[in-house]
């Protein structure tokens, strides 16, 4: 039997203790420190967080995506493929074809000089071994698959010809292109007018459940989370501090830092409330605190958050929150709040 | 694009008659009565204001030009006022010899050029990248004339491996592809491809460079596309920025280098140019500057076009 058909039952993608680091001259970031998840065929995922949370570059870990600057740890196995230990050649033929990617910049993202149809049919070329004649009319098929009007006419456009949501339909042609069993999306609507961002999402959704493809979406905005993912990750600093289903994470928030990320959400019955932001930056990834990340910015926190660690403690309905109020020691309860508020 | 191409053809003709007003002009900026090297000496005042006459010079200026202007076009530039040849008879053989030499030198720079270029890009930051950086400064700040003499010394006279001046017994007419006439074209071929060998290779790595920092790098990457699919996307990427500067450099080259060619004593037109300027046979000068410099807004012509077809993003409405 082969990885596939063997690894049917069980998730499709399994990142077991991954750790990314950037390696140069002088300098040394652990960007991603120990994240581990599965995802089950056909299901959706959404990691939320902030910039420099290390959500992309967990995305882009999946298929190895980074310059040879980067130090990857852990395991990752997607359809039964360890990820880390492919060769170039092997990774080459998983990357577009296994697993795709869409970017948040559709614009900068698609080559300036080749047109839509090219840009298409090349990975097809590459990946199925069809002529690039062949390759054209399944070009026509994808951009028809992800709506795109006239599409006869816009596999001769080159990307600077095209309005940003038809760019990123373009660019979700190309990551369906070979069928993936898993798409990454990048902040795939952060780049676009907020009526093309719902009209891409719902694409996406349409699209995930017609191809039942699993699908991983990064973004900062809990409102693309809510509406595409089944379940939700939220990242801090390098790690998950919280994970469970959308209901779960959405409706009863655990960890102080999704607290804080609902809390900062405007929507429209706001108007008159006064808006309550988390307080402070993200720490800088080459100099943590010893204990809870998260912790000089927590209203929270007490006096062991600036020592400990806190692992993940699982919660009722397999929720997972990363705080010490869920796995508090006597030492915990007994001392104060740092924050008087 | 068609149509861009014709207006971008229709451009190049009040282009090319400034540039013509500006070689006709030449004569009268220049200092110096231009009828001096062929006024003799002593001459009464009545000689001189024949002569004046015969050459048409006690017309107003505008006629002239207009005159001058309708026998360029017919290929009349007039006569050399040295050999008493038509300036074409002259200009034509010069030019023939700096295009072979220009095209030797071409082939050797660009493609040199290109190669370490490519390279240092790919490798940016690198030690390669340093070595070629420092090697093609090193060849755009070296003067060629130093440096033709310099080879001249090494391979003609020490080693004697090569002829050092000329184009062989039988001059440009002769000339063919055996070793016997290409042996005279390698010294002042490669002196003259040092120059541009290092201005594209600096110009090739900085485009690359940049062009692999680009988004959609990552796009190609993602998409598993092999090394040499990727190259493609680069080079077309890298193209419209190349060929400018390639049709720069090729422009610069026809032109003949004066200095080289003298150096080597390559019957060029910048050899003429030299000769023309020291006897002050302004006919020949004006000839050759007119037709080195339509050459100029022919390569900028084709580099224009070319550049449209290599790159979707120029509006070709």
């Amino acid at each position: 039997m082969t990885a596939p058909e063997r690894a049917a039952g069980s998730p499709l993608v399994e990142v077991e203790n991954l750790t990314v680091r950037f390696i140069g001259r002088d300098l040394d970031i652990c960007v991603v420190n120990g994240v581990s998840f599965t995802l089950d065929r056909g299901s959706s995922m959404c990691i939320l967080g902030e910039s420099g949370s290390g959500k992309s570059v967990t995305l882009r870990a999946l298929m190895r995506l980074f310059p040879p600057t980067a130090r990857l740890q852990g395991a990752i196995r997607v359809d039964g493929v360890d990820v880390l230990a492919l060769e170039e050649n092997r990774l080459r033929q998983i990357r577009g074809g296994l697993i795709s990617m869409i970017f948040q910049e559709p614009m900068t993202a698609l080559d300036p000089v080749f047109t839509i149809g090219q840009q298409i049919a090349e990975t097809l070329v590459y990946h199925e071994g069809i002529s690039f004649r062949a390759a054209d009319a399944r070009a026509l098929q994808l951009l028809e698959l992800v709506q795109v009007p006239s599409a006869r006419r816009r596999l001769e456009a080159y990307p600077h010809e095209l309005s940003g949501g038809l760019r990123q339909r373009a660019m979700i042609a190309l990551a369906l292109a070979c069928k993936p069993k898993l798409l990454l999306a990048d902040e795939p609507t952060t780049a676009l007018d907020a009526t093309v961002q719902i009209q891409i999402l719902l694409l996406l959704r349409e699209l995930q459940r017609e191809l039942g493809m699993a699908t991983i979406f990064v973004t900062h905005d809990l409102g693309v989370a809510c509406e595409v993912a089944d379940k939700i990750a939220v990242m801090y600093a390098g790690k998950f501090v919280e994970t469970g289903s959308v209901e779960q994470v959405i409706d009863h928030p655990r960890h102080p830092y999704t607290q804080g990320l609902m809390n900062s959400t405007i929507h429209a019955d706001m108007r008159g409330v006064a808006l309550d932001p988390i307080p402070g930056a993200p720490p800088d990834l080459t100099d943590l605190p010893a204990g809870c990340p998260f912790a000089p910015r927590c209203a929270a926190a007490r006096e062991p958050c600036l020592a400990v660690q806190p692992e993940l403690a699982v919660l009722e309905g397999g929720q997972q929150a990363r705080c010490l109020q869920y796995a508090p020691g006597p030492a915990f309860s007994e001392a104060a709040l740092l924050k008087a508020s | 694009m068609l149509v861009y191409i014709l207006r971008r053809i229709l451009y190049t003709v009040p282009i090319a008659m400034g540039v013509s007003l500006v070689c006709f002009a030449l004569i009268h900026i220049a200092p110096g009565d231009p009828l001096s090297a062929i006024i003799p000496e002593g001459a009464s005042p009545d000689t001189v204001a024949q002569i004046r006459v015969a050459y048409g010079f006690d017309r107003p200026l505008p006629v002239q030009y207009l005159k001058w202007l309708a026998h360029v076009a017919q290929g009349d530039f007039g006569l050399s006022i040295m050999t008493q040849r038509p300036v074409l008879a002259e200009v034509a053989p010069a030019l023939v010899n700096t295009l072979t030499l220009a095209a030797a030198a071409v082939l050797f720079g660009f493609v040199l050029g290109c190669l370490l270029g490519v390279a240092s890009g790919y490798l940016a930051g690198r030690p390669t990248d340093k070595v070629v950086t420092a090697a093609s400064i090193t060849g755009v700040s070296i003067p060629h004339y130093w440096l033709g003499m310099v080879l001249m010394v090494i391979f003609a006279v020490n080693l004697n491996l090569l002829p050092a001046t000329g184009m062989g017994e039988g001059g440009s007419g002769t000339f063919g592809l055996g070793w016997d006439s290409l042996q005279y074209l390698v010294l002042p071929a490669l002196t003259l491809s040092v120059i541009p060998a290092g201005i594209i290779a600096r110009s090739v790595r900085g485009t690359i460079a940049e062009v692999r920092k680009q988004d959609f790098m990552q796009t190609l990457h993602a998409k598993g596309l092999p090394g040499r699919r990727i190259f493609v996307h680069v080079v077309k990427n890298a193209l419209p920025s190349v060929l400018a500067v390639m049709g720069l450099q090729l422009a610069q080259l026809l032109g003949g280098s004066i200095l080289v060619e003298t150096v080597f004593s390559w019957p060029g037109t910048g050899f003429l140019l030299n000769n023309a300027i020291f006897t002050r046979d302004l006919p020949v000068l004006q000839g050759t500057i007119l037709v080195l410099a339509m050459f100029f807004v022919l390569i900028n012509l084709a580099v224009d076009v070319l550049q449209t077809v290599v790159d979707p993003r120029i509006k070709r409405a």
